[in-house]
């Protein structure tokens, strides 16, 4: 069953655009939140590599994903190529960004390392705010040609870029390096002391953590057709949120990531539609935080058991 | 150096000296948070909000001055910051996570749940108390005629500084020579040592993240003057609060003092001589240049010269 069960999410995943034959239902807003909640998949999954199996909790994401997004749009906006582009650039671009940042950053430890990644997505914002000449500072970027109309194209993109980040992250978390990020996480000195070299390790999370951010920025920036500072390095809307999708998913774990994108996107448009409560929704989200760290500190997937035994679901053990 | 250039680095340096024994106050806060309960309370923005809203309702309804609003703001924020102590971290703390930042994260819930509140209950509009001496300032050439250049001094921010040295006297006294703050000092210090010695850590853990937000509560009723308040307004100072307590390093009063005015003068020759835009990035880049260099912050530094000789 476990074994199956990703080709069977892929493909249910797949045939979910023959919605839009079905009359009534509105085929364009659907997909609009399957996408949204695809792409948090994919933050979400590069976060878990880095601080959910090499325990460097990172509190500033959205650096990663701002400079993928900023990337594919001054390849647009200073080159003219097409802004598809930059999930190819993103990989130079925001590896030696990585690489820079991994550099100053973690020799750092747990709670130090996370201020730290606060810090850089704020300077990040900052510098991309007040060079108006390079990134248009407060204006943003705004592609104006869209290639597609429809949205079943980029789902079907974003759709690929999650499957092969699910593959690849489970693929590096069976390998040696997997291991070796999990040792780190749970002792970094004994680990050192076992011959490991931690700063390559931690170097290599960030690295591989940081491209997949980014190239969910790229094609953000691509499905939006606008980016601004304030949006994609924001603290609240990106970082604190993939932190929230895989806390509430389940750090660690294959599948915490896509169930926590699935449950906070869509729990968050739910809430949204009831007319009284509708402003609320950072409020739940601040208590649903608060109930899972309390009570399910791995997740959802993670304490699985947990959930089942308070919700007396399965057999009874 | 002409007449002119010096009238502007006096000016300032002035004017960073009293933003800086503001930022102390919330660096004070936080270091005394992180020194006994070893947590990042990234709610502490949100809780110095808290108290902006507490003055600005005690103002806009009874008309009660914001400084008088600090004997109300104080206490209801301690009582607060007690019950999110009790209640919500304390229980996490036990809790066997593989991440051991849940706390961390926490926090940032609670955050996350006042600063949405305030924004239900207030709506995000941005308000201000506009007192009669909101503009007031003394003037140098009042008081010296002839003199070379100008300077002034504002009212508000003064006398929000002088409020802010009178409440970090007052918590120095409270930490030095009573039990409680003696207790306090000792479970930051060496927690099992403390416990062994009779001190009832647990109490000193809730009480001390009471004290830590009545003091932020009061900056933000000393803050609301010369500053506007909408309910987001809390973020930037929690990454404020960061810098202090890390420059002036964790748990280390003296070093918190130190840096807030370290951290308001730099902050106002960034904002001078580079441009105001820049200052949030002047601001975190001596963040991580401590986190990288000097780790243990002003007060190591100050450590190392005194064992030195």
């Amino acid at each position: 069953m476990n074994k199956r069960l990703p080709p069977l999410v892929l493909a249910l995943l797949a045939a979910v655009p023959a919605i839009s034959l079905v009359p009534g239902v509105n085929a364009n807003y659907w997909l609009h939140n399957l996408i949204l909640v695809v792409m948090w998949s994919v933050i979400g999954m590069s976060w878990n590599l880095l601080s959910g199996y090499c325990g460097q909790v990172s509190f500033g994401h959205a650096a990663f994903f701002g400079l993928g997004a900023y990337t594919a749009g001054l390849l647009y906006v200073k080159l003219g190529l097409s802004a598809w582009w930059g999930i190819a650039a993103t990989v130079p671009v925001v590896g030696a960004a990585a690489l820079v940042i991994g550099f100053v950053c973690l020799r750092l430890r747990g709670p130090f390392f996370a201020l730290a990644t606060i810090a850089v997505g704020v300077i990040l914002r900052v510098v991309a705010e007040n060079l108006t000449g390079f990134t248009g500072g407060d204006l943003g970027i705004m592609i104006r040609e869209r290639t597609w109309v429809e949205k079943t194209w980029y789902y079907y993109i974003i759709l690929a870029i999650a499957a092969g980040t699910f593959w690849f992250v489970e693929r590096v978390v069976a390998s040696r390096l997997g291991y070796y990020f999990v040792a780190i996480r749970e002792d970094q000195d004994a680990a050192e002391s076992l011959g490991i070299n931690t700063t390559l390790y931690k170097t290599i999370a960030l690295v591989l953590s940081a491209v997949i951010a980014g190239f969910a920025g790229a094609f953000y920036m691509n499905y939006m057709g606008y980016i601004d500072p304030k949006v994609v390095f924001a603290l609240h809307d990106i970082s604190i949120m993939a932190i929230m999708v895989v806390i509430v998913g389940g750090v660690a774990t294959r599948w915490g990531p896509v169930v926590g994108a699935v449950i906070m996107i869509l729990l968050a448009e739910l809430i949204r539609t009831i007319p009284k409560i509708g402003a609320a929704h950072h409020t739940v989200f601040g208590v649903l935080l608060i109930v899972v760290i309390i009570f399910l500190p791995n997740g959802i997937v993670g304490d699985m058991a947990k959930l089942r035994r308070l919700l007396r679901i399965g057999r009874p053990s | 150096m002409t007449a002119a250039k010096i009238e502007v680095l006096l000016q300032t340096l002035i004017s960073g000296l009293l933003l800086g024994g503001l930022y102390a106050l919330i660096g004070l806060g936080m270091t005394i948070i992180m020194g006994v309960m070893k947590i990042i309370n990234l709610a502490h923005g949100e809780l110095m909000m808290v108290g902006m809203y507490v003055a600005y309702v005690l103002f806009s309804w009874a008309h009660i001055d914001p400084y008088l609003s600090i004997l109300v703001a104080a206490p209801l924020l301690f009582v607060l910051g007690v019950g999110l102590q009790k209640y919500l971290i304390n229980p996490v703390m036990k809790v066997d996570a593989i991440l051991p930042e849940n706390q961390v994260i926490l926090t940032v819930g609670i955050g996350m749940v006042l600063a949405n509140l305030a924004t239900l209950i207030f709506k995000s509009d941005y308000r201000t108390t506009p007192v009669e001496y909101a503009t007031k300032a003394w003037y140098l050439s009042d008081y010296w005629r002839g003199a070379p250049i100008e300077l002034s001094l504002s009212f508000p921010w003064t006398v929000s500084f002088l409020f802010a040295v009178a409440i970090t006297t007052g918590l120095w006294f409270f930490l030095s020579r009573t039990d409680t703050g003696k207790s306090i000092r000792a479970t930051a210090q060496d927690k099992d040592a403390a416990l062994l010695m009779g001190v009832n850590v647990e109490r000193m853990r809730v009480v001390t993240f009471g004290l830590g937000s009545a003091l932020v509560g009061a900056a933000g009723c000393l803050f609301l003057p010369i500053y506007y308040l909408y309910p987001d307004v809390g973020g930037q100072f929690t990454l404020t609060g960061f810098v202090i307590t890390i420059l002036g390093g964790l748990g280390s009063t003296f070093g918190a003092i130190l840096g807030g005015l370290i951290l308001g003068v730099f902050e106002s020759l960034t904002a001078t001589y580079v441009g105001m835009g820049w200052a949030p990035v002047g601001r975190f880049v001596i963040f991580v240049a401590v986190l990288v260099f000097v780790p243990g912050g002003v007060a190591s530094l100050l450590k190392r010269r005194k064992l030195g000789k």
